[in-house]
């Protein structure tokens, strides 16, 4: 049987001659995404922002009747309501934020639940309720906290562990390359104003694990390599090992995405957001392997002699006194 | 690398046997197939998200268990005053700024009230509840102690965790979790219930029954505006009552309270068809009941419930049997979730919800569904491309990939954890990432045969040299999933748990059962070469 290569074999792209504009093409992409994530804000659900999000099926109905609904609900004070469709053309997801002034009243949120979702069965009394998340300012709050130090956490703790493995200059490298991979995603969800809710923190997570991977695979190639071609200059060591890792870069990336994409066409709409974020963060994560947690090596001085252990000064002396060098 | 004695062999399809015994009841339960009873059934638990059900999360103000206390030590420090022989007269009673204090008539008596409050400070635990300063000689003053206060609001939320478990059992909803979280909060949890109403509704209710003698000498026009005499409240009329605004003045003291009852019923009275909550007092209760009625025949008394007024009836006769009949504006269903409220006692602080999420049974079932099928699909397109790509070493991949699915299920299922709507998402990434290992086995299984190294020399480098960065990377996922783990909430742990019980079962699969095939396959045929 003839097997499939996805990569050729001997594959020799110059990926590392284009560093320094791919560099900056990152920079800049990552300055961009932060000014979007402050001039467009990110769009939060109710997860973070606090307030109420109900999920209804007009049941007897082919069409949910979203401009209606959203005059309805709007009609009761509280803002402008979020009204999309949800999954379904006859099922919606209708979001209230909460109100400026109450993030203090725990049962703020409660009350003005309630009278939505009574205001609008009333109106129409054969929708079904699917779902219904309430959330507190108070609880928001910690639930916006909690994301924040998840995150960062889990970036130092990752690029910790690779400093204990490989050199410094690799943790480094990681942590940027991570700090890339959050930047751009979050960009994103700002340019786009896709909900932002506890699954997108998750998902972050998960391209955290997935853009590691894949840099530590590369990383330890070029470990393998630093070791074997000691008089390699290092921007061809640094091709040669993202070559030599291609094939499985393309497959794995391949597998993932082949499993992702039927979840997100054909699974749950409450999925959707989490799925879509973790398929966007495959190609960023696997990006950022490449152009920015390889070139940086080149940058903080990595060399054939970084992975050789240091002679201290008596064991010099002692191998000078047994006349080895 | 290769070398597997059979104990080896023996002890690694032991193990993926019970891990996939383990997962046998959650697959019978999915499809639908009863489970033999005399087997042991460990079960992966669904979370609300795909089974349906209620989340609610609610919250207790500790200052409100501050202010009531301070009022309970009020009435303690009345009645030991009144009570000492001789009697120790006390005024200028003040509850203002968390502390109580009173002044003593006498400033002799003062060593005698230390005396008689000393036992009421300390508490049951040893713990000093409150600390007496005296101010000028002749004034004491209690302050809660630290301590004490979170004493206090330990008891308060124990004992309204069981009010909070007895109300739900009164709904007659099937196993319902209710877990107290950090110091102030319960989460309750109830599988199955589509509308929350009813119990936010219920919970929402703290069910303080008051019978207490209206006050007939205060001025209407002063009650109105909220202006009483000293030993005087003024109460307004429930919104459901026809006098909805206006308000009662009674006495302070010399009520009876609702925690004397023994039973509460709803029922209907014959006489005019009313909605009543028919109640029993325990013996004490009655007596004191008896003792109210007798001694003011003819004169209103006010029934109160939370704080407002439900009516304001008179005492035809003396009431002496121990039992009492409540009529207001009831309906069927508010007279009987007064009856569960006032059955399962008062809650001993109010609880308002904090954060509620439901997902309907359908809802969660179409998700299980849609989740299943996205999850079969992608996994059929994973396999396919491993075969593809790597042929038999693609077969073993698979293989591998279906243990692994099964032991996580199985893993999940001992460990009683709960698979989520997320959970789903993270069987599909593991899926999709566990298969990485297999692929980087086998790369470099290639690279090695390139290199020119025999059949054998390749595989144990290839499975060698890819075991460093196999374990690497999945240490560091581990790492960030455990942290999601820790500052996640709800449904995302689901994700958390599955990405993490993944790690382990991938590497145990892709690296070590694929590496025992393999090498079993190499030693029954000694190829002399490969096709990978």
């Amino acid at each position: 049987m003839k097997l499939l290569k996805l990569v050729p074999e001997d594959t020799n792209i110059k990926f590392l001659r284009l560093r320094v504009p791919f560099f900056i093409f990152s920079l800049l992409l990552i300055a961009a995404s932060w000014a979007l994530v402050f001039i467009n804000g990110i769009n939060y659900g109710v997860d973070f922002a606090g307030g109420q999000e109900v999920r209804l099926t007009f049941v007897e109905q082919d069409q949910a009747p979203v401009p209606e609904l959203r005059e309805m609900v709007g009609g009761l004070g509280y803002g402008t309501p979020v009204v999309q469709e949800f999954g379904a053309p006859n099922a919606v997801s209708i979001r209230v934020p909460l109100p400026d002034g109450v993030e203090d009243q725990p049962g703020a949120a409660t009350a003005i639940g309630n009278e939505v979702i009574e205001m609008i069965e009333g109106e129409y009394p054969q929708v079904r309720r699917d779902g219904n998340d309430t959330v507190s300012g108070k609880v928001a709050g910690e639930f916006r906290q909690d994301a924040v130090l998840a995150l960062l956490a889990a970036m130092l703790a990752v690029a910790l562990y690779i400093w204990v493995r490989f050199e410094w200059q690799f943790g480094v490298g990681a942590l940027f390359a991570l700090f890339h991979d959050v930047s751009v995603t979050l960009g994103m969800f700002a340019l786009f104003q896709l909900e932002f809710s506890l699954q997108i923190i998750a998902a972050i997570l998960a391209i955290i694990g997935y853009s590691l991977n894949d840099t530590i695979v590369v990383y330890d190639r070029i470990r393998e390599n630093l070791k074997k071609y000691r008089k390699m200059p290092l921007p061809e060591l640094l091709d040669l090992s993202v070559n030599e890792t291609l094939a499985r870069t393309v497959m794995t990336s391949l597998t993932l995405l082949v499993a992702l994409v039927p979840l997100l066409l054909i699974g749950p709409a409450s999925l959707f957001g989490l799925v879509a974020a973790i398929t966007a963060g495959l190609f960023i994560g696997t990006y950022s392997s490449v152009y920015l947690a390889a070139p940086v090596l080149i940058w903080m001085g990595v060399t054939s002699n970084s992975f050789v252990p240091q002679e201290t000064k008596e064991e010099r002396q002692e191998k000078i006194a047994r006349g080895e060098a | 690398m290769l070398d597997f004695p059979t104990w080896k062999k023996f002890w690694l399809w032991g193990l993926t046997f019970v891990a996939v015994l383990a997962a046998m009841p959650s697959l019978f339960a999915a499809a639908n197939v009863e489970w033999p009873e005399a087997l042991p059934n460990p079960q992966v638990n669904l979370g609300l998200d795909l089974a349906g059900g209620s989340h609610i999360l609610l919250e207790a103000d500790p200052a409100e268990v501050a202010a009531q206390r301070l009022e309970n030590m009020e009435e303690t420090v009345r009645g030991e005053m009144r009570r000492a022989e001789p009697r120790i007269r006390i005024g200028d009673i003040s509850t203002s700024g968390g502390a109580l204090s009173f002044m003593l008539d006498t400033p002799a008596d003062i060593d005698r009230a230390r005396g008689l409050l000393e036992p009421v400070m300390m508490g049951t635990n040893l713990v000093r509840e409150w600390d007496l300063t005296v101010v000028d000689g002749q004034r004491m003053v209690l302050t809660p102690t630290d301590d004490g206060v979170n004493q206090a609001v330990t008891d308060a939320m124990d004992s309204a965790t069981e009010v909070v478990r007895k109300r739900i059992d009164g709904l007659g909803t099937r196993e319902p979790t209710i877990i107290r979280q950090g110091d102030t909060r319960i989460v309750v949890q109830v599988p199955g219930l589509q509308d929350p109403d009813q119990l936010k509704e219920l919970l929402g209710k703290t069910a303080k029954l008051e019978f207490k003698l209206v006050d007939l000498n205060a001025l209407p026009t002063d009650v109105q505006a909220g202006i009483v005499p000293p030993g005087t409240q003024a109460f307004p009329y429930s919104d459901e009552t026809p006098q909805a605004g206006q308000m009662v003045a009674v006495r302070r003291l010399g009520g009876i309270r609702g925690d004397s009852l023994t039973n509460a019923q709803a029922g209907v009275n014959p006489q005019n068809n009313e909605n009543v909550v028919n109640i029993q007092f325990d013996q004490q209760g009655a007596s004191k009941f008896c003792t109210l009625s007798t001694e003011n025949v003819d004169r209103p008394f006010a029934i109160i419930l939370d704080e407002k007024v439900i009516s304001a009836p008179n005492f035809n006769e003396p009431i002496c049997g121990g039992s009492a009949q409540i009529s207001g504006t009831f309906t069927a269903q508010s007279a009987a979730d007064l009856a569960i409220a006032l059955n399962s006692g008062a809650l001993p602080v109010e609880l308002t919800v904090i954060e509620e999420r439901t997902v309907s049974a359908e809802l969660g079932a179409d998700s299980i569904r849609k989740g299943l099928l996205a999850m079969l699909i992608g996994s059929i397109a994973v396999v396919a491309l491993m075969i593809a790509t790597y042929g038999r070493f693609g077969i073993y991949a698979t293989i591998a990939l279906v243990f692994n699915v099964l032991i996580i299920l199985g893993i999940m299922a001992g460990l009683n954890t709960t698979l989520t709507l997320p959970g789903i998402a993270g069987f599909v990434i593991t899926v999709g990432a566990a298969v990485d290992a297999n692929v980087l086995i086998n790369e470099r299984i290639r690279e090695e045969r390139k290199r020119g190294r025999r059949v054998v020399a390749a595989v144990e480098n290839g499975y060698k040299e890819a075991s460093r960065a196999i374990y690497d990377a999945n240490i560091t996922n581990f790492i960030a999933g455990v942290l999601l783990f820790l500052f996640g909430s709800g449904p995302v742990r689901g994700f958390a748990v599955v990405l993490v019980v993944g790690l382990f079962t991938s590497v145990f699969t892709a690296l070590v059962l694929t590496r025992m095939w393999v090498a079993g396959w190499l030693r029954a045929k000694r190829p002399n070469d490969i096709n990978v």
